[in-house]
């Protein structure tokens, strides 16, 4: 990919992640948190979406992230408080961000309408100036593309090639010493009767000790016009009493140009107290100057400073030549060398012999090493050079080295070729088991315990490869709280979402999936769950319907509920739609809990219903039915006038899954181990036949449905007699016990699941497939639909009965 | 031998924008996602130059600034600011603070490795 589109990737989904964070952040203050971090984290996240949206020129992001931002700016700064008002128009703007995003991301456009309409909430919050200043500033701002404050060379290290330096700026250097006779001639005579600012600066010790460079000043200076800097290192004393801590240096500034004073002074804001500054305006012809350290030389460093001054990456191509060895007349290794050099200089006449190097940058570089042998000095100088060395050596033995992070960033696809792999190997490795074993080795034989080894082995692989699968159910539910933001203002009714368990953790296809059924459960809470807030107050509830969004582990098995504190399902309305449906027989005896689960069945939720269910065309039975395309089952708990509770569950993984093999009818078929609670050879007289068909057994005084499994899924015609097979206690999702009657139990074993939809299409009472160890094809049975089928089965054949 | 550039930011796209134009440029680039994590790498391996956003958790810029100047093996390393921030006070603290540069961004990769060459050629 080229590297440009794939930092584009990159930042789109540290956007998404920007944006989560940006929500859980914004949630938080919702409830009331105004801790400064919070709040932060909030600006740093738009700010990032901002900054990232800059360097791909997303200009519609851009704009709607910088006024986003400016609010959040003035919450850092303590100027906009938190209200709740002030929190809900922060949360709608995340979710306009997150549209501006997702448009960015597709190439789409946003609804402009929306975005306007945002941005004007936004501006409202904050101070009037400040908003219409944002209007005024928008376009400049964000495509602003500036250098500020000049850069100052700090030189590490002169004797040092300069691998890196280009060659580019050797060609400027040249132009620039090669320009100066002609610029000044017109410069000079243009600014030589001209008022102008003489400043002097005299930087003390401290000055440098802040790491604050004489250079850098100057270099300020020199961007308020013509500059002539001349220095006087007449203080700078003999080697032997000279202190690399001292300053010795004063620099005179001649600046032509109509700036103020306090503009001229600004430049030395940071330097003010660290040194002595004198600033005196002169309207005096050049010709009266009597200052001695302007010098005899005058005219070719007056050049040399205009050339520079006027174009100023002349001048820094001059400053790279002096820091670069061949310029550079001797090589300090010792920070003493270049004051002394400085030193004769009679109150800094340049060298005659090179005139054009008598310039800013000359100057510029004396006062940066002093500042700089300054800052060796305070290091240890003796060892700065070899230890640069071995760091040097160190690094480069560490490779390309990024800072130590405990976490990296994998293709899911290379995870999803492991994991194919491993499901391989553990089937391979179920069929060499089974292979030697029915060689006829001994179990103690080396290769039966090398087998053994290398199933316990096998299992840790897929364990662990499975774990890298895992992520935290977050990602989903921070979707949430915008989609019950927008439902909630849909249907006028006020909404607490309270979320549990967010760091449940599954596997990323599970997590993929449940998107869908919790935004259907959700909807389907706020929409028809709660009532009005009308309606809660006359019912001595508080105006506020909480709906709990929660997840957590139970058995081997993802669980998700949905709670509301709403009205409950009216059974006896859904009793009539179900009878009125032909779903149940009139005089069927249903528990309340049968009753609440109607509502799954398809054909339930039609179109004069659709209101009362669902409202959205989606009836819950198309739920429950992707539910159960990965193995899942979803079921539903409800207490008129208290509310309703849904609770869908899913299988941790849907790659493998924990089975009892069992035989039905010469069939290998596999239970999953999460649903069975017990085996038992059942007793003859345990078992009873109601109607003369339908058989339960008594399982420690209680009567479970007792299905034949092989005659459920059609294999055979005729019962098995229940005393010579197995009964498999089971329990279903939504709390119904079976008892599976099979032949015989084969075995406890891992298999790797394969969908039968995928190579084939549902099959009641199937939930997908697996490959055996001998190479057989076994199903997977789909407890729950069993259990379902037989208890329902039970009032229709009463029904039967009946007539 | 190749300048290290320690860049410093929180956000994982502007560390590879940095990391694509500063090794085109033929640097050696370390990365570091927040001021504490820049102080540490640049104890550990050491930089040419220091790069760092302003706004990021657990230390922001200015602390990384503080604290590249108070080890005395850095007081002469040149820091460049690189933010989305033109606000003028921030700027001045940074500067305060010993920042060597401040840029804007989105930055321009040749004007961005024009800057380091100026401070650190």
């Amino acid at each position: 990919m080229d590297p440009f589109e794939s930092i584009k990737a990159t930042f789109f989904q540290e956007c998404e992640e920007l944006l989560t964070d940006m929500e859980s952040g914004l949630l938080a203050m919702e409830q009331g948190d105004d801790d400064s971090e919070t709040i932060n984290a909030v600006f740093r996240a738009v700010h990032s979406v901002k900054g990232g949206a800059g360097a791909f020129g997303l200009e519609e992001l851009i704009r709607f992230a910088h006024v986003f931002e400016t609010v959040l700016d003035e919450m850092r700064s303590g100027k906009l408080h938190l209200t709740d008002e002030v929190a809900k128009v922060l949360l709608r703007a995340s979710d306009v961000l997150a549209d501006h995003v997702a448009a960015a991301r597709s190439g789409g456009s946003v609804d402009e309408g929306r975005t306007v309409g945002m941005i004007a909430d936004l501006q409202g919050l904050i101070d009037q100036d400040r908003a219409a200043e944002l209007g005024l500033n928008e376009d400049g701002d964000t495509s602003a593309v500036e250098e500020d404050f000049g850069f100052v060379p700090v030189v590490l290290s002169l004797d040092e090639p300069a691998a890196d330096a280009p060659e580019v700026d050797v060609a400027a250097l040249m132009a620039a010493a090669a320009a100066p006779p002609e610029v000044p001639t017109a410069d000079g005579a243009g600014t030589a009767g001209a008022p102008f600012w003489r400043v002097t600066f005299r930087p003390k010790a401290e000055m440098y000790a802040k790491a604050n460079e004489a250079a850098l000043v100057l270099r300020e200076l020199a961007r308020l016009g013509d500059v002539e800097v001349a220095l006087d290192a007449s203080a700078v004393p003999p080697l032997d009493q000279l202190s690399a801590e001292q300053a010795y240096l004063t620099w005179t500034i001649r600046l032509s140009g109509d700036k103020s004073e306090a503009e001229v002074r600004e430049v030395f804001e940071f330097v003010e107290d660290d040194c002595d500054l004198e600033v005196t305006r002169e309207g005096e012809a050049v010709a009266e100057i009597s200052e001695p350290s302007f010098a005899a030389d005058e005219d070719a460093s007056a050049s040399a400073v205009e050339a520079a001054a006027a174009a100023p990456l002349d001048l820094d191509a001059l400053l790279a030549r002096v820091s670069t060895p061949p310029a550079e007349p001797a090589a300090p290794t010792a920070p003493a060398p270049e004051p002394v050099a400085a030193a004769p200089l009679p109150a800094a006449t340049p060298p005659a012999q090179d005139p054009a190097r008598l310039d800013v940058a000359g100057l510029i570089a004396l006062a940066e090493k002093a500042s700089q042998d300054h800052a060796q000095t305070q290091s240890t100088p003796a060892k700065a050079e070899p230890k640069a060395d071995q760091k040097a050596e160190a690094r480069a033995a560490a490779g390309p080295a990024t800072a130590a992070t405990p976490t990296i960033r994998v293709d899911l696809d290379r995870v999803d070729r492991l994991i194919n792999a491993v499901g391989e190997l553990v089937i391979q490795q179920a069929m060499l088991s089974q292979r030697v074993f029915e060689s006829g080795l001994a179990r103690s034989s080396d290769v039966a315990l090398g087998l053994e080894d290398l199933e316990l082995l096998t299992r840790e692989i897929q364990d662990s490869v499975m774990a890298i699968r895992a992520q935290p159910v977050k990602s989903v539910f921070q979707r949430m709280p915008r989609l019950v933001r927008e439902v909630a203002d849909m249907v006028g009714k006020k909404v607490r979402l309270v979320m549990d368990g967010e760091n449940t953790e599954v596997d990323k296809t599970v997590i993929e999936r449940l998107s869908d059924p919790i935004t259907h459960m959700l909807r389907n809470a706020i929409d028809h769950g709660l009532e009005t807030p009308e309606e809660r107050e006359a019912g001595g509830k508080a105006a506020e319907g909480t709906v709990r969004l929660a997840a957590l582990h139970r058995g081997g098995r993802i669980v998700i509920e949905v709670q509301d504190d709403g009205r409950g399902i009216n059974r006896p309305r859904v009793r009539g739609i179900a009878v009125a449906k032909g779903l149940i027989a009139e005089d069927a005896v249903l528990s309340d809990d049968e009753i609440d689960n109607l509502i799954f069945l398809p054909g339930f939720s039609t179109a004069d219903v659709v209101s009362d269910i669902s409202g959205r065309g989606v009836g819950m039975d198309v739920v429950k039915r992707s539910i159960q395309a990965l193995g899942g089952r979803i079921s539903i708990t409800s207490e008129p006038g208290k509310g309703s509770k849904f609770s869908m569950s899913l299988p941790l993984t849907l790659a493998v899954l924990d089975g009892m093999v069992v035989s039905a009818a010469d069939q290998t078929l596999v239970a999953p181990l999460s649903n069975i609670v017990e085996s038992l050879t059942p007793r003859a007289e345990d078992v009873h036949l109601i109607g003369g068909r339908d058989a339960v057994i008594c399982i420690r005084d209680t009567f479970v449905p007792l299905i034949d499994v092989g005659v459920a899924l059609g294999f055979r015609d005729t019962p098995l007699p229940p005393a010579s097979g197995v009964a498999v206690l089971v329990e279903s999702e939504g709390g119904g016990k079976a008892a599976l009657l099979v032949e015989a139990i084969q075995g406890q074993r891992q298999v790797v699941i394969k969908s039968l939809e995928a190579n084939y299409q549902h099959i009641h009472g199937v939930a997908a497939a697996t490959i055996l160890g001998d190479g057989r094809v076994a199903l997977i049975l789909d407890v729950d639909a069993l259990v379902t089928t037989s208890r329902r089965k039970a009032p229709r054949i009463e029904k039967r009965m009946a007539v | 031998m190749n300048k290290t550039v320690l860049t410093i930011d929180d956000s994982r796209t502007m560390r590879e924008m940095l990391n694509m134009a500063l090794v085109q440029a033929g640097y050696r680039v370390i990365q570091a996602v927040d001021g504490v994590e820049g102080l540490e790498v640049l104890r550990a391996e050491g930089a040419d130059v220091v790069i760092t956003d302003i706004n990021m958790p657990r230390m922001d810029g200015f602390g990384v600034i503080e604290g590249v100047r108070a080890d005395p093996a850095h007081r002469a390393t040149p820091i460049l600011v690189l933010t989305t921030e033109s606000d003028a006070t921030k700027k001045e603290r940074a500067r305060a603070a010993g920042a060597t540069g401040w840029i804007v961004k989105p930055f321009n990769p040749t004007k961005l490795v024009d800057a380091i060459r100026r401070v650190a050629a």
